[in-house]
């Protein structure tokens, strides 16, 4: 009896890491296969022969991509909001996580600001009167329309938040004692006992300003087009504007796909070098926010 | 007395102060646009501004979009697509959560992890632009494959009766990965203690997976079960908008995207936000009964 179940438990490990091994594969071939285009010359990629390994090596496309004006202007633009933006939402985040976290006995009105911030996690005014606002603050075309209006992220205090309640009570208490206001208990105990947390919450900014398109599309001028803007302009639009004719007779000598992949995979080349970063601390962030159980 | 509550108001005031800037801003960005919702039963023009004034005209913005011809295929396939993603997209990573805890080599373990949960990281721009290359049904990588078994050309991202079924599996693609690690989390929290006495017991692996380690689950499925009711009105817009195409609407097009047409190409700017209002609407009650639900049952709160 006991070794039927052990030859049936050997069996199920092996199909177990054939299927999960399988659904790797699987998810890889789509990343892999656009990495061979993007080096695979021209007449390789329009005879189908690339699969799973560049046919032809060429860094052609590449060079044709770093010496797009209108590629590095969009990359400028990105890491120019990702920058400003991501350090507003970080400071707000810790601004304000700060007083949430107390109880209700600590800070007056607590439940009302609870109720300010949670009730916009449940209705909003919409597409139209959001845009029609950013109009009419002159923002239109303006690095604040790609920051300001998500500059409160919700999610991410009640991130924040919870970490600040594992700051054990009695540095706070030492801290009035000794004269220390609200303020520098804030960036003196709480500020640096939290910085895992900080970090995730920064690398999740980055990520998601690195990532944003649509604000970008709706808001900003052609020339003033965040990197996934653009990309979204020729990748999925075909819209050729932002190419100046010399570009376009160089491009004439390459295939098209192949300049689309590598452009891709430039983009998320940032993605890539964080992705360590975002993986260590990704399942403690998980643990303590969105689903504390 | 007095002097005592005058104390820790001063105590207090700089946490009161910290708020100011957030709560500014979302007066501005979130409040603001919520008055904006006015323009729905308004004959908006643009020139005279968000607090100019504007014709009143009552409920026929409503009147006009329950006339389109589309408006009902539109919320069907927003429905479809939405509650599909929902179902598919707790499924399998239950499912993936529970083959990879049955992994005894951490390495193996974690490489897979790391591979299934890349794309989450990525934008729709990127893992669209990939889409359309590789589902090209002329030379794409995946029609190529089901050429070689004689399988003719499929126009994944053309035809009515394949799009809703590409967007669900490449939501699944990007999202399973992510909610795989929220289970398996899940599953590292279940007491050692409940799996040895199960095995004391002569539980087989299947048995102490059916009756330890799902039911350890139970809880977290729930919630998030009752917590994804309020998505049940977005079928995702970065996604559609960057895979459809006029020949799909009919599957394909969702309330948002089509809040986005009316709204910002064709400048209908009262009938769309009417939609966008009916949307936002009726996602409140849900969203609203699922927190409610949420913290009845599992004593569930955000704050």
């Amino acid at each position: 009896m006991k070794m039927v179940n052990r030859s049936r438990n050997h069996w199920f490990s092996v199909v177990n890491t054939i299927i999960l091994s399988l659904t790797c594969i699987i998810c890889l071939i789509p990343f892999i296969h656009i990495v061979s285009l993007s080096f695979s010359d021209k007449a390789a990629v329009l005879g189908g022969l690339v699969k799973l390994w560049p046919v032809h090596f060429t860094w052609e496309p590449y060079s044709y991509v770093l010496e797009r004006t209108a590629f590095w202007r969009s990359f400028g633009m990105t890491l120019e909001r990702v920058v400003i933006g991501a350090t507003i939402n970080v400071l707000l985040v810790i601004l304000l996580a700060y007083p949430l976290s107390k109880p209700n006995n600590k800070l007056r009105f607590r439940s009302v600001y609870v109720w300010i911030f949670f009730f916009t996690m449940l209705f909003n005014g919409g597409l139209i009167p959001n845009y029609i606002l950013v109009k009419e603050l002159h923002m239109l075309d303006t690095i604040w329309a790609l920051v300001l209006p998500g500059a409160v992220s919700v999610f991410n205090i009640i991130l924040m938040l919870n970490f600040f309640r594992e700051v054990p009570h009695e540095l706070e208490d030492a801290a009035f004692i000794d004269g220390a206001g609200h303020m520098r208990t804030l960036w003196q105990i709480y500020v640096p006992m939290s910085l895992p947390a900080i970090a995730t919450i920064t690398l999740f900014c980055i990520v998601g300003h690195w990532n944003a398109w649509f604000d970008g599309m709706i808001y900003m001028k052609g020339d003033h087009y965040p990197l996934q803007t653009y990309l979204q302009s020729i990748v999925i639009k075909f819209d050729f504007n932002t190419m100046s004719a010399s570009e376009a007779q160089r491009l004439a000598k390459l295939n098209d796909r192949s300049v689309k992949a590598a452009q891709m995979i430039v983009a998320a080349i940032p993605i890539l070098l964080v992705y360590p970063y975002l993986q260590k601390y990704f399942v403690a962030g998980i643990r303590l926010g969105s689903v504390k159980g | 007395m007095s002097k005592g509550k005058s104390y820790a108001w001063k105590r207090e005031l700089p946490m009161h102060l910290m708020l100011v800037p957030g709560l500014v801003l979302l007066l501005i960005f979130a409040y603001i646009p919520m008055t904006g919702i006015m323009i729905a039963f308004q004959q908006f023009n643009p020139v005279k501004g968000l607090f100019g004034h504007q014709r009143w005209v009552g409920l026929d913005n409503f009147h006009y979009i329950f006339s389109m011809p589309n408006i009902w295929r539109v919320v069907g396939n927003t429905l479809l697509i939405a509650s599909l993603k929902i179902v598919c997209g707790m499924v399998v990573p239950i499912v993936f959560a529970l083959l990879l805890n049955e992994v005894k080599n951490v390495l193996f373990k974690r490489v897979t992890q790391t591979v299934i949960y890349f794309p989450y990281f990525l934008s729709w721009i990127i893992l669209s632009g990939i889409m359309i290359d590789i589902l090209s049904p002329s030379g794409g990588l995946v029609n190529q494959f089901l050429g070689a078994f004689g399988i003719k050309g499929i126009y994944f991202l053309g035809e009515n009766k394949w799009f809703p079924f590409t967007m669900i599996a490449s939501d699944v693609w990007k999202n399973f990965g992510f909610n795989t690690v929220v289970y398996l989390a899940a599953i590292t929290g279940i007491d050692p203690a409940l799996y040895e006495a199960a095995a004391v017991d002569g539980a087989s692996r299947w048995k102490q997976t059916w009756h330890v380690t799902l039911p350890g689950m139970r809880m977290i499925i729930v919630l998030l079960m009752v917590l994804s009711l309020g998505n049940i009105f977005d079928a995702g817009f970065d996604q559609i908008f960057n895979l459809y195409s006029p020949q799909v609407y009919q599957s394909g097009d969702i309330i948002d995207t089509m809040v986005y047409r009316m709204g910002l190409l064709q400048s209908q700017y009262s009938a769309s936000t009417a939609v966008g209002l009916l949307k936002s609407g009726v996602s409140f009650v849900l969203i609203t009964s699922s927190y409610y639900l949420a913290y009845r049952l599992f004593r569930y709160r955000l704050f």
